[in-house]
């Protein structure tokens, strides 16, 4: 491939993206010199209100994506397997308790927390993680407490759940000493669905072929609606990704050269190996052109009501993707293979997120009798390369495209 | 003595037990977690049984469980595709960690029994809203046993319900007084199959043979062999051979901070007060367990407390390996307890398999520096 082919082939966008984001931190780690205060908040939790208060959130969990992609995962694991914690904790948060020690990672530590924030949709260990952190800094901790939703989401939950969103809001104000501005949460969270219905238009656009950009380009550009949820700055960068998508569509630009196969990932990045993975598809031709992961931060958008917000965020936020019972997950892997036209289907068996990798193999089972494409199941770990072996990947890689090139002839 | 043999005799072979209860035509709630709301499914005129595993090699689960996936969960996922638990007429999942959540998901989605629910508990527990959501969840299960048994459960039906768990706990509390106080007065392995019968076996029976028991070990002769105390916290301890080992090292458990333990049988259900809400307020109020919150210390206030109520020597940590909630906590306990001069030792244990030779090993040498 030419220079000129492959630099075309480049999302202009990425580098805008990686502007914003050196402000966003630049802001956060400036934020006591700022008179700001500082929310730590899990990736799935409520940051509109946040949001609305001119609270800077900042995430943990996005802080731990940047330290496995800076392969910096491995070392912090063991600082904290020293400190005591087990090695088959989640890397995230492994990686996050002994980074708030040691200052280390790619951002010498994260800025000290006014406050925790802690949803645990996406999982309990969370609940675990916030509570060390409320520990070590010796600050307020907020838990949104959102019931699984196995099969049905009855109205116990939902009062529930309505009901922290106000406790919510008064933790706000009690450590803010500020009232909320219920005016400007109505035009955040308007911004907030805007972004979502934006981020899930960029997402559609690989249902096209060849798609023109892949999974591997979503887990990057998903930072954005992960951290500035609510805000113009999101709303407007991805109507210019969005805008971007469409026009690589129209000039038939792809991601991945001569894109032949189509396939759809399962659970977190490899964040350590996104670079290898992604060149390891590509000579495949095949596209990861879909993933359940970076749709989770839009998926539940059809329970939001853009001008009934607080309201309609207890549904929203409770009913996630990992938040429900693992038939419901299946159906929605079934409605992507689907929808992206999947060849295969990659699952990432990560030993760091329970919740996610157990009920993978029923899925598997279950996409194996609703369609006849095949599934790739690959152990590894999100961030700590300790738990990934490439040769063995490699070579289960290879044996499973050769299943899907010899299912084309 | 003859109580505490049948004890034994049920703790060793739950199938049998099982077999038991059926042949009085009463049908078999089973349940993996010390906050299933017994009473309920007792008062609805079901039996409830704690689910161990056991302990089989793995085959089946194979299919739906990753090898990172904890030994008690996968082996008792094992005994169910296999047919071991046959016996069940159904399940109850109280929401705790992320592993019971996805078994129940899998358990119910491979439904081989007649009965199955989810008991969505909050797992903050300390607010007015956790308090009133927990009565309206313990209100649906209710609902659900009722239109299983086919027939109403009455305030009348709970009240005797609640009196019979409340004085099954009461006995168990005062069997576990009895040791501490005289530590070595009944054999560990004696202490774990006395609580392990009192979670599977017919509870009325229970309630017959425990104050024999208790009045049996309020006449012995005190031991006046020196021991060092030991309180041991963790998950599940399914293994009379571990107290044995401890035993034999010097060491006498004193009291635990066990699921199938003290956090199962301690606290008591008001009874002058709405069933329901007597209920929940005692899921609410007692020692709790480390998938649930009500403040970021209050597991290691709660260790504290108990270890030196009990004047222990040592803390050991028997910990399921890859259970998330207790390895979330192990270091903050250790922390906690050794700020207070009481030493520590950390076991990761696999419910399918224990290396009782190691763990002597590991047993005396924390006797000897205590």
């Amino acid at each position: 491939m030419s220079d000129k082919l492959s630099e075309k082939r480049k999302i202009k966008s990425a580098k805008k993206m990686r502007d914003i984001m050196t402000t966003y931190y630049i802001d956060a780690m400036t934020a006591g010199q700022n008179n700001k205060q500082v929310a730590w908040i899990t990736s799935g939790g409520p940051v509109e209100p946040l949001v609305a208060m001119d609270i800077i959130p900042v995430y943990p969990e996005n802080h731990g994506a940047m330290i496995g992609a800076s392969k910096m995962g491995e070392d912090l694991c063991i600082k904290a397997e020293d400190l005591g914690y087990s090695s088959d904790l989640c890397s995230y948060a492994r990686a996050d308790i002994a980074c708030a020690i040691v200052k280390g990672g790619p951002l010498g530590g994260l800025p000290k927390p006014d406050m925790l924030i802690c949803c645990n949709n996406i999982c309990g260990t969370v609940l675990k993680w916030y509570e060390v952190q409320a520990r070590y800094y010796n600050v307020p901790l907020f838990i949104l407490d959102t019931p699984i939703c196995h099969t049905r989401y009855p109205p116990e939950i939902a009062t529930y759940v309505r009901t922290q969103i106000d406790e919510y809001i008064v933790f706000l104000e009690t450590i803010t000493k500020r009232k909320f501005d219920y005016h400007k949460m109505a035009q955040v969270g308007k911004l907030a669905y805007e972004a979502q219905l934006l981020w899930q238009k960029v997402l559609n656009t690989t249902a096209q072929k060849p798609s023109p950009m892949s999974a591997f380009d979503a887990f990057f550009f998903l930072a954005l609606i992960v951290t500035l949820r609510g805000t113009q700055t999101a709303v407007d960068f991805y109507r210019e990704l969005l805008e971007e998508m469409e026009q690589r569509i129209k000039d038939g630009i792809s991601m991945v050269p001569d894109e032949k196969y189509r396939l759809l990932w399962d659970n977190l990045p490899v964040w350590y190996r996104l670079k290898w993975l992604s060149e390891k598809f590509s000579d495949h031709n095949a596209c990861l052109v879909a993933d359940t992961y970076t749709s989770a931060w839009c998926g539940a958008i059809k329970y939001t009501d853009e001008n009934n917000f607080l309201d309609s965020i207890a549904e929203a936020y409770t009913r996630i993707y990992l938040n429900i019972g693992v038939d419901q997950m299946a159906d929605q892997v079934l409605d992507m293979i689907k929808f992206y036209d999947a060849d295969g289907l990659v699952m990432h068996s990560n030993r760091s997120c329970k919740p996610y990798s157990f009920g993978q193999m029923d899925i598997m089972r279950i996409v194996r009798e609703k369609t006849n494409i095949p599934v790739l199941m690959i152990e590894a770990d999100m961030v700590d390369p300790r738990n990934f072996s490439q040769s063995q990947i490699e070579t289960r890689i290879d044996a499973f495209m050769e299943i899907i090139k010899q299912k084309r002839l | 003595m003859k109580e505490i043999t049948i004890f034994h005799d049920a703790a060793k072979d739950l199938p049998g037990v099982a077999a038991r209860i059926k042949a009085g035509q009463k049908k078999i709630i089973g349940f993996l977690c010390s906050y299933a709301p017994e009473e309920l499914i007792y008062a609805a005129g079901f039996h409830p049984m704690r689910l161990f595993s056991s302990k089989s090699e793995i085959v089946l689960a194979e299919q739906h469980l990753q090898a990172y996936c904890c030994s008690l969960v996968r082996g008792v996922l094992e005994d169910s595709l296999s047919g071991r638990l046959d016996f069940l007429d159904g399940t109850v999942f109280p929401n705790t960690c992320d592993t019971i959540q996805r078994l129940s998901d899998i358990w119910r989605m491979n439904g081989r029994y007649e009965f199955f629910a989810d008991v969505i508990l909050p797992a903050k527990l300390n607010t007015q809203s956790a308090r009133t959501y927990m009565t309206e969840v313990l209100t649906g299960f209710k609902k659900d046993l009722e239109t299983a048994a086919g027939k109403e459960i009455t305030d009348v039906d709970l009240q005797e319900s609640i009196r019979k768990f409340n004085l099954i706990r009461k006995n168990l509390s005062k069997i576990y007084a009895l040791q501490s106080q005289n530590p070595g007065i009944i054999k560990g392995a004696d202490l774990y199959a006395i609580v392990k019968g009192s979670m599977v076996m017919d509870r009325d029976e229970v309630l017959d043979l425990l104050p024999a028991i208790v009045a049996n070990l309020e006449r012995r002769d005190i031991p006046q062999k020196s021991v060092k105390r030991i309180v041991v916290s963790g998950s599940i301890c399914d293994s009379p051979d571990i107290y044995t080992a401890l035993e034999a090292a010097g060491g006498v458990v004193v009291g635990d901070d066990l699921c199938t333990g003290q956090r199962w049988f301690e606290g008591e259900i008001l009874a002058d007060i709405n069933p329901i809400t007597a209920i929940a307020s005692r899921l609410l109020d007692r020692v709790i367990c480390p998938a649930k919150h009500s403040s970021p210390t209050a597991r290691g206030e709660n260790m504290v407390s108990l270890a030196k109520k009990n004047k222990a020597d040592g803390v050991i940590f028997m910990l399921l390996k890859f259970c998330d909630p207790h390895a979330f906590d192990y270091p903050y306990l250790k922390e906690f307890l050794e700020r207070e001069g009481i030493k520590t030792l950390l076991i990761e244990m696999d419910d399918q398999q224990q290396n009782s030779g190691q763990l002597a090993t590991r047993f005396e040498t924390f006797i000897h520096m205590i």
